[in-house]
């Protein structure tokens, strides 16, 4: 046991000194000099603009679904920048360390890049970016106005930004954690990770697990209390099914995640030994519980992105998705079974042949339901009227990719074959390719098939191609040399590497990196080219897909209210029934709606609780004191704040859905 | 927020096809608000619940240590049933039987990592703990 006392604390400062700040590491000093630049500018601009007031107003307190799903996918395309400099700067690194090279990064840094690359990536890009889908989309479909809580939604959004806040504090004050992406112990306990890296990804994780946690029931409750009338459990778009099962994995999963790090954290900071090497403590209790919730983690990214995929094939091929009740069943099973496989994460770790070959088999099994969605897929496309627009592009190339991703997936659940691939680029090669084949294409095709919804004007085709190729063949060049490299033996986080044969290899996924870099580059030059070509692009049906779900029945951009009138649902294509039953928009009777107000309290709510966590992260007791009785005072100030909500008049009403009956008469 | 949900079926009145139709979808939430008398039966059931195991520790001479502490937990989980039925309102009707459905997945899930946990952890310290008494050795 170590005495954390030894840990020298200055009373107003905590453990925060000037040697905190890593002006001595160059890369981290010319960062840091682009960030307050780049910083400045920003402020600058929005100050010039006069900006603020209405960032204040129309989007940081909005409790309207729409617009926090919106900054859910700002925030997560924010973070992949950062996610994927790490990404590349790894890539370079492992590209260049041969021959007795030792590369450009030094251990103490390299370290905190595969970490920082692997929290950020998951907590802070792939969640945002699926939470945010769901967000703008579910109510959409279920014909609701919003969520249950909106405020809470609001809340839950600004938590999700205060983790990833501290997370980027950590880049220049003090270090980020050493440890890899969850952080084992013994390694992150006090006697092997002293500094204050751990407490970073500790405090980081916490603040936004409030957030996700608070999110999934949020969107739990609105799936099963405000779905339209008409709309039954199987009447639901496949979208809002799979994002159903998501929200019930996040809610019965992420407490397991904030208990294990309560845990560990009262190891770093109190001195129990839940963890430690000695003293009663085991290590593998806390890999054990981590993959808990591991592993119904990887399930909480993929299920919505297969809801994604339902949408987009049955559009795109025109035709009702084959086997809606089987997508239905499987979606559940998978929500079932993916707690029953989490041992597959540490095979190695020495249970004995019982229990491997146990979780072995279960692992195998959940492939099944898995595959099974895939050929409803094919079958949805088979005789189908395929139109290869961008979301479907992203769609067939995930299926190619995934399958693989897969298949190396059940190679690696065979226990004797993991003990030879454990740890290995092979393991980084297969997670990689359902993450970023699965999880991120899916994710592309969702937000070029909704974007029309959300702005009212197509993302531009032509740079959305050139980023489409450069992902895919960037993807297949970046991670087909870790297969080779894995099945050759090279272990996953090295740094240099002494075998000069490898060198190649790190090399052409060196180059797979770049053309990633290059997709990136793309979309975000189309964002800005379909912002400048918007009068060509742009969309007055509301439906530019032709689509079958409800979200496709409202205008584009839709009103804050989404509909004027609670749509009747009589089929699980609702809107494709309607169309096909001549459906006629109503185009009077409007009355005022009853709508939620915007609130601040969610920006201040999470400000406060980013101060706490770096007042912990620092030993700066007073400041930890101090905020945590702020954040009680104004979560309790809130309880008193009674002007909730309003009602948008009648009059505004008429004035909007005239608006779009003029939209959609010009149109014709 | 249920001022948002009524306002929500509020509008079913002029939904625009088959106005009047009041199918929500999910049933209505049947949500029982307990008599006095099940809350008196409620309470009753708590306190016998509690004085046996209290009476078991203090007298400490009925069962053995094992058997106290095995009855304890039998008794908690029953008490634990009483909490759920008198006081939560809790059966297979309330809010559509979601309430039941998010009951059997919570217990589902609890058992799994629970059960898997303990199982889990068995092996490894078998396998993988150093022997401290040498004469364990292979």
């Amino acid at each position: 046991m170590i005495d954390t006392s030894t840990v020298a604390t200055h009373p107003l400062f905590g453990r925060l000194t000037l040697e905190s700040f890593p002006y001595h590491e160059p890369i981290v000093v010319a960062t840091f000099v682009a960030v307050v630049l780049g910083g400045i500018a920003l402020v600058a601009a929005l100050s010039y603009f006069r900006l603020w007031g209405y960032l204040w107003k129309e989007w940081f307190t909005t409790v309207d679904h729409k617009r926090i799903g919106i900054m859910y996918m700002v925030l997560g395309l924010i973070m992949l920048l950062r996610g994927f400099a790490d990404a590349i700067m790894m890539r370079l690194q492992q590209a260049m360390a041969f021959g007795g090279s030792e590369g450009y990064l030094n251990a103490h840094h390299y370290d905190q890049i595969f970490t920082a690359h692997g929290v950020i990536m998951i907590f802070f890009v792939a969640m945002p970016f699926v939470t945010g889908l769901m967000n703008y989309v579910v109510p959409l479909q279920i014909g609701a106005r919003d969520v249950s809580f909106p405020f809470l939604n609001n809340f839950s959004f600004w938590m999700t930004v205060g983790g990833a806040v501290l997370i980027m504090v950590s880049l220049f004050v003090g270090e980020f954690a050493r440890t890899g992406w969850l952080a084992y112990p013994p390694l992150s306990n006090i006697a092997y990770s002293p500094e204050t890296g751990v407490d970073y990804y500790i405090w980081a994780l916490q603040i936004a697990g409030v957030g996700t946690t608070l999110s999934g029931i949020n969107l739990i409750c609105t799936i099963v209390k405000m779905r339209a009338p008409g709309m039954t459990m199987m009447k639901m778009p496949v979208f809002t099914w799979t994002s159903l099962c998501t929200n019930v994995l996040i809610v019965a999963s992420f407490p397991i995640l904030t208990a294990t790090l309560v845990l560990l954290s009262l190891d770093r900071y109190v001195g129990t030994n839940f963890f430690t090497n000695d003293l009663g403590g085991s290590p593998m209790m806390y890999v054990n519980l981590i993959w808990i919730w591991g592993h119904p983690e990887v399930y909480i990214l993929i299920l919505p992105v297969f809801g994604i995929f339902s949408e987009v094939t049955s559009t795109f091929s025109g035709k009702k998705l084959f086997g809606y009740t089987s997508m239905v069943y499987a979606t559940v099973v998978i929500t079932i079974l993916s707690y029953l496989v989490w041992l597959h994460h540490f095979f190695t770790m020495g249970s004995g042949a019982s229990v491997n070959s146990f979780f072995g088999i279960t692992t195998m099994i959940i492939s099944i339901p898995t595959g099974a969605k895939i050929f409803n897929w094919l079958f949805t496309m088979y005789r189908g009227r395929i139109r290869f627009e961008l979301p479907m592009m992203w769609t067939v190339a995930f299926m190619l990719t995934f399958v693989v991703g897969g298949m190396t997936g059940v190679l690696l659940a065979v226990p004797p074959a993991d003990f030879v691939l454990h740890n290995s680029l092979f393991l980084i090669a297969h997670f990689h390719n359902v993450i970023i084949g699965g999880v991120l294409f899916g994710l592309f095709a969702g937000i070029y098939y909704w974007w029309p919804k959300a702005f009212g004007f197509r993302l531009d085709p032509f740079w959305g191609k050139v980023s489409f190729w450069c992902w895919v063949i960037g993807f297949w060049v970046a991670f087909m040399p870790l297969y080779v490299l894995g099945l050759m033996g090279v272990t996953r986080r090295l740094r240099v590497f002494e075998d000069p044969s490898l060198q190649i290899w790190f090399q052409i996924a060196a180059v797979g990196a770049v053309l990633i870099a290059a997709g990136i580059g793309a979309f975000l030059l189309q964002i800005a080219v379909s912002v400048w070509k918007r009068r060509e692009l742009v969309d007055r049906t509301g439906d530019p897909w032709d689509g079958r779900t409800l979200e496709w029945a409202t205008s584009s951009p839709p009103p804050d209210y989404n509909f004027a009138f609670t749509p009747m649902i009589h089929d699980n294509d609702a809107w494709w029934d309607m169309k096909k039953r001549g459906y006629k928009r109503p185009l009077g009777g409007y009355k005022a709606i009853h709508m939620p107000s915007n609130s601040g309290t969610g920006v201040i709510l999470a400000g406060i609780s980013v101060v706490l966590g770096f007042a912990l992260v620092w030993y700066i007791w007073w400041l930890a004191a101090v905020s945590f009785v702020a954040l009680l005072a104004a979560a309790i100030h809130h309880t008193f704040n009674y002007h909730r909500d309003f009602h948008i008049p009648a009059d505004v009403v008429v004035r909007t859905e005239n608006e779009r009956t003029r939209l959609l008469s010009g149109q014709v | 927020m249920s001022s948002h949900a009524e306002h929500h079926s509020g509008h079913h009145g002029a939904v625009h096809h088959g106005a009047g139709h009041h199918d929500h979808g999910h049933g209505d939430d049947g949500h029982a608000h307990g008599t006095l008398g099940s809350y008196v039966i409620g309470f009753v059931l708590s306190v016998i619940l509690t004085v046996i195991p209290f009476w078991l520790v203090m007298d400490g001479t009925i069962l053995d240590k094992n058997m106290t502490a095995m009855a304890i937990m039998a008794l908690a989980a029953v008490q634990v049933v009483v909490h759920m039925i008198f006081f939560l309102h809790m059966n297979g009707r309330a809010e559509g039987g979601w309430t039941m459905l998010s009951l059997i997945f919570t217990l589902i899930v609890v058992v799994i990592m629970l059960a898997g946990s303990l199982w889990v952890m068995y092996h490894l310290n078998t396998n993988m703990m150093p022997i401290h008494d040498p004469s364990q050795l292979p």
